[in-house]
C-alpha cells in the first residue's frame, strides 16, 4: 500500500471531509427517495379519503381502523374534521365504489386486452424482423435498417392527425383493431430484438442448417426460445408503454368512452370544469398504477436492463 | 468430420446438389428475410412514414377537415400559406411564437436539471461504500413506471390550493399565504424583477418593441408559476431512468482505471472530472438527446394541467398542434398539420446542433 508512507495527521483530515461528504451524500439520497415516494403514499392515503378531506386534511396518511361513509345517516357529505385526526384518517372506500360501479372496470378491461393484444404482435412482428435484420442476407436488408432507425426521430404529435384522417379513411377509427393494428410493430422493440439475436452464437443455427432444417424451423424452433431474456424485456416494455399509452389512444378511441384506457378515462373521472373531483381521480389513478408496480416489483432486472440496454445503445 | 465414415458417404451422395444448394440457399434467405422483415416494415410505413408524408402533403393545402376527401374540390393547394400565417407573418404568429416561448422554457428548465440530478444520483448510488443501492434505485424509478396521465394528476392534487405542498409550507412558515399554483400566469423572471422594484412600466421603452408576435417583455416573463410545475414533473418523472442510464455507464468503466488515478495521486473530485465525465460523454450524449426530443414534443401533461386560465403560458407546441387540429370553433387540419412539421425540424435541428456542442463524436453502431 502506498499510503502507509502518508503521515498520520492529513489522513485523518482528509477523513473527516471523506465522512462529511458521504453523510451530505446519503443526505442528498434519502431526500430525494422521499421527494420521489411520499407523493404516491399521499396518493394512495388521499384515495380512501372523501373529497372534502382530500382538500383540507391532504397531510393525514395514516388510515386507522374505523372506516367511515362519506355521507351520513340524513346523506349529508361528511366533514373533514370528521374523517381527519392529525396524521390520521379514518378511510372509505365510497370514491372506489363508485368508480367501480360506473365505467372504469370497462376501461381497465380495455387497457388490459389492448396491451396484450400489441405486446403479442410486438413480440412475434419485431423478433422476426430483428432476426432477419440481425442474420438473414438479403436485398434491402441494410436499407431497412436504417429506415426502422430513422422512424425512431419522427416524433409522435406529426403522427396524430394523418393517423387519425387514415384510420377514418380506413373505417377503423373508435375500434380495438385501429388501434391494435397502428402499434403492432415498433422499431424500438425491433433493434432490441435485433442486437440480441447478433450476441448469440452463429454455430447454434449452422448447425440446424447442415441438419437440413429451414429457416423458418430454426427461427421459431431453436432461435426464439433462447431469446427469452430479450424477449421478456420487450414483452415488459411494450405492455407498460401500451398500459400507460394516452395520446394515441386519444386520437384513436377518444370518439367512444366504451372503448377508453385507463390513461383516457381519468381524464374523465376529473369531471368537467374546474372543480376536480380529487377522490375519483386519485382512486382511479391508483387502481391504474397497481398493475405496473407490481409488474416492477417483480421484474425489476428486465426494467434496468431494458433501459441500460437503450442506454448503451446510444 | 472426414474421419467419419457416415459423413462422408452423406457427402458423397449430396455433392452435385450441394452446388445448387448455395444459390438455393441465398433464394431461401432472401424470401425468408423478406417474409420476416415483411409484417413489421408495413405497418411501421402504413402508420410511422405514410402519415409523415400526409402530414406533409396536407400542410401544402387548405383542407380544414371538415370536407369530405373523396369530393373534387375537397382541398386546394396553397403553397407556404399555412406556414407563413402561423410562422412567418399571419394572424397567428403571436399564439404560435408563444408556444414556442413555452416550450423552449420549459426545454432550458428540464432538460439540464434533469440530467445533473440523474449524474450526481448515478455517482452517489455507484459508491462501492452505499448500502441499500437497490432500495434507492427502485424509489428514484419508481415514477417512471406508471402513466404520465397518473402523474399529472398527482401532481395537480400535490399543488392544489389547500394540497400537500401548500400545507407543508404553511406549516414551516405561519405567515405564507396560499398560492393558487396551477393557474397561475407570473413569469418567474418577472417575479423575480418585481422584488428589485422592476416591472413593466419602469424596465425601459425595450420592453414594448414587437419581436416575432410578441412584446419583448413576453419574451423574457420565464416560465409561469403554472408552467415551472409541470416542469417540476417531468424532472420527477424522467431523472430516475436517466439514473439507470449512466448507473449502467458508470458500471461500465473498470475500477482499474481508478486505481491508476489513485496511485498517480488523483483526488476524488479529480477522477471524477478527468475521468469519469469524459468517459461518460456518449451517455450524457444520448440522455440529453431523449431529454430533448422528450420535453419538445410535452403533451401530456399539459393536457391535464392546463386550464382555460393559463392556457397562454402553457401551451406546448405540442399541444398547439392538438388543439389547431381538434379543438375550438373552427378546427383546421391543414394548418396543424404545419405547425406539426415545423416542430418535426425543430426537433431535427436541435438534435444535430446538440451533436455538435455536447459531441457525439463517439461512433454508435
Amino acid at each position: 500500500m502506498t499510503t502507509t508512507t502518508v503521515t498520520p495527521q492529513p489522513k485523518t483530515s482528509t477523513n473527516t471531509v471523506r465522512v462529511t461528504l458521504s453523510a451530505l451524500a446519503i443526505g442528498f439520497l434519502i431526500l430525494f427517495a422521499l421527494i420521489q415516494t411520499m407523493p404516491f403514499v399521499l396518493t394512495v392515503a388521499n384515495s380512501f379519503k372523501c373529497d372534502a378531506a382530500v382538500e383540507n386534511r391532504p397531510m393525514a396518511f395514516v388510515p386507522n381502523f374505523s372506516t367511515i361513509s362519506c355521507r351520513n345517516a340524513e346523506g349529508v357529505f361528511v366533514s373533514a374534521d370528521a374523517q381527519v385526526d392529525g396524521l390520521f384518517f379514518s378511510p372509505s372506500v365510497d370514491g372506489y365504489n363508485r368508480i367501480l360501479d360506473d365505467q372504469l372496470p370497462r376501461w381497465a378491461f380495455n387497457t388490459a386486452f389492448l396491451s396484450v393484444a400489441v405486446t403479442l404482435l410486438r413480440v412475434v412482428f419485431d423478433s422476426m424482423a430483428g432476426y432477419a435484420l440481425a442474420r438473414l442476407k438479403f436485398p434491402g436488408n441494410r436499407i431497412f435498417f436504417f429506415v426502422i432507425l430513422g422512424t425512431m426521430m419522427i416524433p409522435g404529435v406529426v403522427l396524430l392527425i394523418p393517423r387519425f384522417l387514415l384510420l377514418k379513411q380506413l373505417g377503423l377509427l373508435s375500434t380495438y383493431q385501429g388501434y391494435i393494428i397502428t402499434l403492432a410493430a415498433d422499431a424500438f422493440g425491433i433493434l432490441l430484438m435485433k442486437q440480441f439475436f447478433e450476441s448469440i452464437p452463429k454455430e447454434i443455427e449452422e448447425a440446424s442448417m447442415v441438419d437440413g432444417a429451414n429457416r423458418f424451423v430454426i427461427f421459431f424452433r431453436i432461435v426464439l426460445p433462447m431469446a427469452t431474456p430479450a424477449l421478456t424485456a420487450l414483452t415488459i416494455f411494450s405492455f407498460q408503454g401500451n398500459w400507460n399509452n394516452f395520446m394515441d389512444a386519444l386520437i384513436i378511441l377518444g370518439g367512444k368512452t366504451d372503448l377508453y384506457n385507463l390513461p383516457l378515462g381519468l381524464t374523465v373521472l376529473r369531471g368537467s370544469g374546474q372543480d376536480i373531483q380529487y377522490d375519483l381521480v386519485l382512486a382511479g389513478s391508483v387502481i391504474t398504477t397497481i398493475p405496473m408496480a407490481l409488474i416492477f416489483l417483480f421484474f425489476q432486472r428486465y426494467f434496468v436492463e431494458g433501459i441500460s440496454y437503450s442506454g448503451l445503445k446510444g | 468430420m472426414a474421419d467419419s465414415p457416415q459423413a462422408s458417404v452423406a457427402l458423397d451422395g449430396s455433392l452435385p446438389p450441394q452446388v445448387t444448394t448455395k444459390s438455393q440457399q441465398k433464394r431461401a434467405d432472401t424470401i425468408a428475410g423478406l417474409t420476416f422483415v415483411g409484417p413489421a416494415m408495413l405497418v411501421l410505413f402504413v402508420f410511422l412514414i405514410l402519415p409523415l408524408l400526409v402530414a406533409l402533403f396536407f400542410s401544402f393545402t387548405d383542407w380544414s377537415g371538415t370536407r369530405p376527401l373523396d369530393s373534387p374540390d375537397a382541398y386546394d393547394y396553397v403553397g407556404f400559406d399555412n406556414y407563413e400565417r402561423w410562422v412567418i407573418d399571419g394572424r397567428r404568429v403571436d399564439d404560435f411564437y408563444r408556444a414556442i416561448r413555452n416550450t423552449v422554457y420549459y426545454v432550458i428548465g428540464v432538460v439540464p436539471i434533469q440530467t445533473m440530478v440523474a449524474l450526481v444520483l448515478a455517482v452517489i448510488v455507484n459508491q462501492k461504500w452505499l448500502r441499500g443501492k437497490t432500495f434507492f434505485r427502485t424509489a428514484f424509478y419508481f415514477p417512471s413506471i406508471t402513466s404520465s396521465i397518473v402523474v399529472s394528476f398527482i401532481f395537480l392534487f400535490l399543488f392544489s390550493g389547500g394540497g400537500p405542498i401548500n400545507t407543508i409550507i404553511e406549516a414551516i412558515n405561519p405567515r405564507y399565504e396560499p398560492v393558487s399554483w396551477t393557474t397561475n400566469n407570473d413569469g418567474i423572471f418577472h417575479l423575480a424583477l418585481e422584488t428589485i422594484g422592476i416591472d413593466e412600466d419602469n424596465a425601459g421603452g425595450w420592453t414594448d418593441a414587437e419581436v416575432l408576435g410578441l412584446d419583448l417583455w413576453d419574451w423574457v416573463a420565464g416560465p409561469s408559476v403554472a408552467l415551472s410545475t409541470i416542469m417540476a414533473l417531468a424532472v420527477w418523472t424522467t431523472t430516475g431512468t436517466l439514473m439507470i442510464i449512466y448507473l449502467s455507464a458508470l458500471q461500465g468503466i473498470p475500477s482499474s482505471v481508478y486505481e491508476a488515478a489513485e496511485v498517480d495521486g488523483a483526488t476524488g473530485w479529480a477522477q471524477f472530472r478527468f475521468i469519469t465525465l469524459p468517459l461518460l460523454r456518449p451517455t450524457t450524449f444520448f440522455v440529453v438527446t431523449l431529454g430533448l426530443i422528450g420535453t419538445f414534443q410535452v403533451f401530456d401533461q399539459i393536457y391535464v394541467l392546463q386550464n382555460d386560465q393559463t392556457a397562454r403560458t402553457t401551451t406546448s407546441v405540442a399541444y398547439l398542434v392538438y388543439s389547431t387540429a381538434f379543438e375550438g370553433t373552427s378546427p383546421n387540419l391543414a394548418e396543424a398539420s404545419a405547425i406539426a412539421i415545423v416542430l418535426f425540424l425543430i426537433i431535427f435541428v436541435a438534435t444535430i446542433l446538440q451533436r455538435r456542442f455536447v459531441g457525439g463524436d463517439q461512433d454508435e453502431t
